[in-house]
């Protein structure tokens, strides 16, 4: 029996492809950011090193706040500097901002619409730790809270825009964070905006609506699915909050056939809401779900676990094709 | 009109007067609504009274200044004297005090930010002292001088995130940070059920400077907020020792009750307690 390899924390666990990469495109536009936004604070609960946040703190160490492994005080401390008209970007695990801090991200923050941002390391099956560290139902969670915005980035060119997008908006943001050496899937010059769907590929037979790093996995399965002669359309919805309906509408009316992609269970994520836009446009039409199922992920190699789960270009390919 | 900058030689029979104001206030609108946090509200009114009379820096008349002092009430539901002492300071108008609780009203039993004079929503308890250590922090970078001080309550304490934020508060020497622990002795199922005690050493231990004081003794809490103003390195507590229902001798000596109704035939009977006890003349 061979022993698997399981990726150590903090290694690149967002790689699924042959592309260029960008060392931690957070870290790297929240530090360009604080010379332009003077009221840019960061702070991390004991996860600095792991959620790409020490650029900043190296270039602003008075603007950084360790606050020691408190998420619910995480959150309350940004909201208090939120108060005093600061920025903060608050860093932990998606775990963490989520299941543990839930009632200060929801009173805390969203009850009095206050801008924190909060980055959110290891979103869905991106480390082997087991269900103790992965995220793979955040975004059910958070979707339930009133007036935050939720964002699922797929990229280093997706991380950088929207890090920038959300600095600009006035309001409280999860967002999901893709950490280490990231890659860019979309082309130079793209640019995130909050509640913007994108059509990267039009097709008739198919259409996949995707989210986070499921949209590079989608758009390499349009590519090899063409050449099989399938036509596969390409929307990505990278923010699940506010959730552009109109495109997602728009985008199923084309096709015959949904599939919905997600880093994430597949139920109270990206498909529960195409589904009940699809339902509310009155557009009957089958939706096919790949994402993680509603149990727990047990522990092991990220990219075994990403091949077990059904989280790779293969298995979308895999998916697609069974249809026809 | 700034209030209280910097704080002058308190006058405790004009304070104790103002609590006694406090308490007539909570009592007309506990009874406008027949129930309330009325045990609570009168046993807090006299810190209250020397906060916003005495210790705080704020313009009522702009609220928003950056460089006033802060209170934060964690426990929302205390707003019955919140709404008293923002009455009292000309933040919000007195005949407004009978809609406490009602539909339609924002003088609500557990407060949101959305009053004016609000400095957070209360009432998810444990919030308001990390609330408070973000705030202080942010001061601190703005070079501002301005104070925050936290009101919690001794149920509170069984909150966890409490000793998250009083370990960063010491971390990173909040000195202008002051928690203010109203230990009355009441929880929401009746008397304190999980034994908090020694009070005092748990915040010292914390790397708080702690006093503890009688929180119905105006002259013990003047002294006791005049000792907090230094800025030493070190955040802030005091412990108030406070008598719930204080002001009235029937709802002093009732089982302790986190939450009061009362019937309509007692009204009368209690305001002429109160009264009584009061004294004549304020």
């Amino acid at each position: 029996m061979e022993a698997g390899r399981t990726l150590v924390m903090g290694q690149d666990e967002a790689v699924g492809g042959d592309r260029q990469s960008v060392d931690a495109p957070f870290g790297r536009a929240l530090a360009r950011l604080g010379q332009s936004h003077p009221d840019i604070v960061g702070l991390t609960a004991d996860l600095g090193k792991y959620t790409d946040i020490l650029p900043f703190r190296d270039a602003f160490p008075d603007r950084f706040f360790n606050v020691g492994m408190a998420e619910q005080n995480l959150v309350a401390v940004a909201a208090g500097l939120a108060r005093t008209g600061k920025v903060p970007f608050a860093t932990t695990y998606g775990v963490f901002a989520t299941r543990r801090a839930y009632d200060f991200v929801a009173i805390a923050l969203a009850h009095s619409n206050l801008n924190v941002k909060i980055v959110a390391g290891l979103p869905g099956l991106t480390t082997g730790y087991g269900g103790t560290h992965q995220a793979i139902e955040d975004l059910a969670l958070m979707r339930m809270i009133p007036g935050l915005t939720i964002i699922d980035p797929c990229d280093a060119t997706e991380i950088e825009t929207a890090t920038e997008a959300i600095a600009e908006h006035q309001g409280p943001v999860y967002m999901r964070l893709l950490r280490g050496s990231v890659p860019v899937v979309f082309e130079p010059g793209y640019r995130f905006e909050i509640g913007r769907a994108r059509r990267l590929r039009s097709g008739s037979d198919i259409g996949i609506i995707s989210t986070g790093f499921m949209t590079e996995r989608a758009l390499d399965a349009a590519d090899a699915l063409r050449k099989q002669g399938i036509s596969a359309g390409v929307l990505h919805v990278p923010t699940i909050k506010p959730f552009d309906a109109e495109a997602v509408a728009e985008f199923a009316a084309d096709v015959s056939h949904i599939v919905t992609a997600e880093n994430h269970v597949v139920v109270g994520g990206l498909a529960s809401l195409v589904v009940e836009t699809l339902f509310d446009a009155g557009i009957a039409k089958k939706v096919t779900r790949i994402g993680l199922p509603d149990r727990y992920i047990e522990c092991g190699a990220v990219p075994t676990l990403q091949a077990k789960y059904g989280l790779t270009t293969e298995a979308v390919i895999a998916t697609i094709a069974a249809l026809s | 009109m700034l209030r209280n900058s910097p704080p002058g030689i308190a006058d405790i029979s004009a304070l104790e007067r103002k609590a006694t104001r406090l308490r007539r206030h909570m009592l007309t609108m506990a009874r406008g609504q027949g129930q309330g946090y009325i045990g609570q509200g009168l046993g807090i009114a006299d810190a209250l009274a020397a906060l916003y009379f005495h210790e705080l820096r704020y313009d009522p008349h702009n609220l928003a200044w950056p460089d006033r002092d802060r209170l934060l009430l964690s426990t929302g539901h205390y707003s019955i004297a919140l709404w008293a002492a923002l009455a009292e300071a000309g933040i919000i108008p007195v005949e407004e005090l009978v809609t406490y609780g009602a539909d339609d009203g924002r003088l609500e039993m557990s407060t949101l930010d959305t009053t004016p004079g609000v400095e957070m929503i209360g009432g998810s308890l444990g919030h308001g002292l990390g609330q408070g250590v973000g705030q202080a922090l942010g001061l601190r970078f703005d070079r501002s001088d301005a104070r925050v001080f936290v009101e919690l309550s001794d149920g509170e304490m069984q909150e966890g995130s409490t000793w998250e934020a009083a370990m960063s508060a010491s971390h990173f020497k909040l000195d202008g940070l002051v928690a203010l622990i109203d230990c009355n002795g009441i929880q929401a199922d009746g008397p304190v059920v999980l034994d908090m005690e020694p009070v005092a050493d748990k915040w010292r231990a914390f790397g708080w400077e702690t006093s503890e004081i009688d929180g119905n003794d105006m002259t013990a809490i003047v002294g006791a907020l005049a000792g907090a103003r230094q800025r030493n390195g070190k955040p802030k507590a005091i412990v108030l020792r406070t008598l719930p229902g204080k002001g009235v001798p029937r709802i002093e000596s009732s089982e302790k009750s986190h939450f009061f109704r009362i019937d309509v035939g007692q009204w009368d009977g209690i305001i002429a307690e109160f009264e009584k006890s009061a004294g004549a003349g304020q």
